[in-house]
């Protein structure tokens, strides 16, 4: 063989190195972002306050030296609106991450955080509660904890029997959407048996609304992430390599069913703990993670990350329309997630050059 | 030796597909394995990779069991190249590239991975396609791809399946000369499935002829291709040229496809 160049082989390597720069810009990018849109939402809504009065009352808590007090502002920001807000950007960044890595789990550009039929259980399981009164805890954690333990009992149920085919992922996707039908059966079945007023609630639930956040409840969803999201950037390079087959990833040394496996249990326990407290907010998972491949392409290592904070910006934006559009009348936001997002999920499709889907 | 092989069987289930597998494979050496549809040559392949777990037997790789190696160790010293490299979703060239180095590193790739691509891709002379869509390219393109990810490997051993299959003939040729070219002057050697028997013939240094999970013969192109082992595994006729063990390539014509028992003759003798 030919020594090779140096300039020569700057040259593809530099281009390479442009490459992945393009991918740390977009991050780079989509933070300050998610930080003005975070401004801008926590400025809009019935009360008046300024996008100046929000940044200084967010700020104001931690440099009072610095900015202005102003009470109006301080109750809106701080006890109405940031709680929604950060759990709007945690919720959507967990539903984006956990839909970019099913969908390189399952090699399937339509699985997203509820095709494993994980909202299904989460759904029953908050209908249990609601309508009977049933659960596991008690009190005010009774719809969460319920909801919580159905979406990971699905989950395990789906890994469990996919096992006994090697995990792959048609054993997975059909597995899943067997549940899928289950458990919505079963919850049509309560509904069916129930209380008006109850069922209204249940549909309430499921849904899908960033209204229930507290600050209480933004720390067990910041737990969850904490937990889930590192495992699954560490396995990301591992995930690339599990996209080029089977037969591959195990000739290049990747233990494919146990990191099918690890992934698939991290993100399934993401959506669990997310979709418990925000009830089924559709889209945003099967959304983002397409966006992103479009930008920069299908690199998991970058690809999850990415997911994450556009998942996030998605949902702020989502929620801060369905909380203005039609003022006072707050609309679901998981319906303006899919108001939103179709549109744009179509406009991506038509106009993207080369497909893989 | 640099791989050896002793009584490996392989079975889905009760199905038996292979049996008594038995051979070795010296050092910068190119060994091909021909064989009908269905008998056992990717299966054998697979199995000495251990991307499937053989049901018995001993594969020895430099003296040492393959079986108390971690997928990772194993990874290290054999490189596979499948026979698509097709995937769902987009990755360039370079990046599926650089999985070969998976096996070397952690989670991050350094520069010294980023020049090993590099020299790959300029051996198999893509560099220029370094940014592209794998998905986007020819099978040629693509086959070659998957050899560059294999070489970035710095694997001892290659195994290829039937890397040929989708080629048109020019890539064919290629492909083949690229890597009798790595057997000779990088010392590697390699294992490839084949179904054309003539590629077999010019460029291997060994033939494994298979049939139903057995090795009928083994040895050099002109002992093996002969009409009697062809009839034998394919149920095909067919003239040989050169062929008959004189040392010289062996060009096979294949004439007309016999039935299983017009040949069943031999098999009661």
């Amino acid at each position: 063989m030919a020594p090779t160049s140096p300039d020569e082989s700057c040259t593809t390597t530099e281009q390479y190195r442009r490459f992945i720069g393009r991918k740390v810009t977009f991050i780079l990018v989509l933070i300050p972002i998610l930080f003005i849109l975070a401004g801008l939402s926590a400025s809009l809504g019935s009360a008046n306050v300024s996008i100046w009065d929000a940044y200084s009352a967010f700020f104001y808590k931690f440099f009072p030296g610095y900015f202005e007090y102003n009470r109006l502002a301080d109750i809106c920001v701080w006890k109405l609106r940031l709680p929604r807000i950060l759990m709007g950007i945690l919720a959507g960044a967990g539903l984006g991450i956990a839909g970019a890595v099913m969908q390189g789990v399952l090699k399937n550009p339509l699985a997203s955080p509820y095709t494993l039929g994980i909202a299904s259980g989460a759904g029953f399981g908050a209908s249990l509660a609601i309508l009977v009164g049933a659960g596991f805890i008690g009190g005010q954690y009774l719809v969460i904890g319920n909801a919580f333990v159905f979406a990971l009992l699905v989950s395990f149920v789906i890994l469990g029997l996919s096992s006994r085919r090697g995990s792959t992922p048609e054993s997975m996707i059909l597995a899943g959407i067997a549940m899928m039908f289950l458990f919505n059966a079963m919850t049509m079945t309560l509904q069916y048996f129930g209380e008006a007023d109850a069922v209204k609630g249940a549909i309430f639930w499921m849904v899908g609304s960033l209204g229930r956040a507290t600050w209480e409840k933004l720390l067990p969803v910041l737990v969850v992430l904490g937990l889930c999201v590192p495992p699954l950037i560490i396995k990301s390079w591992d995930l690339n390599v599990l996209g080029a087959g089977d037969e591959t990833a195990k000739s290049l040394g990747v233990r494919v069913e146990l990191t099918r496996i690890i992934t698939m249990v991290f993100a399934s326990l993401l959506i669990a703990g997310i979709v418990c407290f925000t009830g089924t907010i559709q889209f945003i998972g099967l959304v983002a993670p397409h966006i992103c491949r479009m930008v920069i392409g299908g690199d998991n290592r970058f690809l999850i990350v990415t997911s994450g904070l556009v998942g996030a910006v998605l949902l702020v934006a989502a929620d801060t329309a369905a909380r203005t559009i039609m003022s006072p009348i707050i609309l679901p936001v998981g319906v303006m997630t899919s108001y939103l997002g179709v549109p744009l999920f179509i406009y991506l499709i038509m106009n993207r050059k080369g497909g893989y889907f | 030796m640099k791989l050896k092989v002793s009584d490996l069987e392989f079975g889905y289930s009760s199905t038996p597909v292979l049996k008594d597998v038995t051979m070795d494979l010296a050092e910068s050496e190119m060994l091909g394995i021909v064989g009908p549809n269905g008998a056992g040559k990717s299966t054998l392949i697979r199995c000495i990779d251990r991307i499937l777990k053989p049901k018995q037997g001993t594969i020895l790789l430099d003296e040492q069991e393959i079986k108390n190696m971690s997928p990772m160790e194993v990874a290290r010293r054999i490189g596979y190249v499948p026979q698509t490299g097709s995937r769902t979703f987009p990755i360039t060239v370079f990046d599926t590239v650089l999985m070969g180095r998976r096996p070397h590193l952690g989670w991050r790739s350094g520069d010294a991975d980023m020049k090993k691509v590099v020299e790959v891709l300029k051996l198999m002379e893509i560099e220029d396609l370094a940014m592209s869509d794998l998905n986007e390219l020819s099978g040629g393109q693509q086959q070659k791809v998957l050899i560059a990810r294999a070489l970035a490997q710095e694997a001892g051993v290659l195994l290829l399946d039937e890397p040929t299959s989708n080629l048109d003939i020019k890539h064919q040729l290629e492909v083949m000369e690229i890597i009798k070219n790595l057997v000779t002057t990088r010392r590697v050697s390699a294992i490839m499935a084949v179904h054309d028997l003539n590629l077999a013939s010019r460029y291997t240094d060994r033939v494994i002829i298979m049939k139903k999970g057995t090795i009928v013969d083994a040895g050099s192109p002109s002992d093996v291709l002969t009409p009697e082992n062809i009839r034998l595994v394919y149920d095909v006729e067919a003239e040989v040229i050169n062929g008959n063990g004189n040392g010289r390539m062996p060009y096979i014509v294949p004439i007309r496809s016999v039935r299983p028992d017009e040949s069943g003759r031999w098999g009661d003798e």
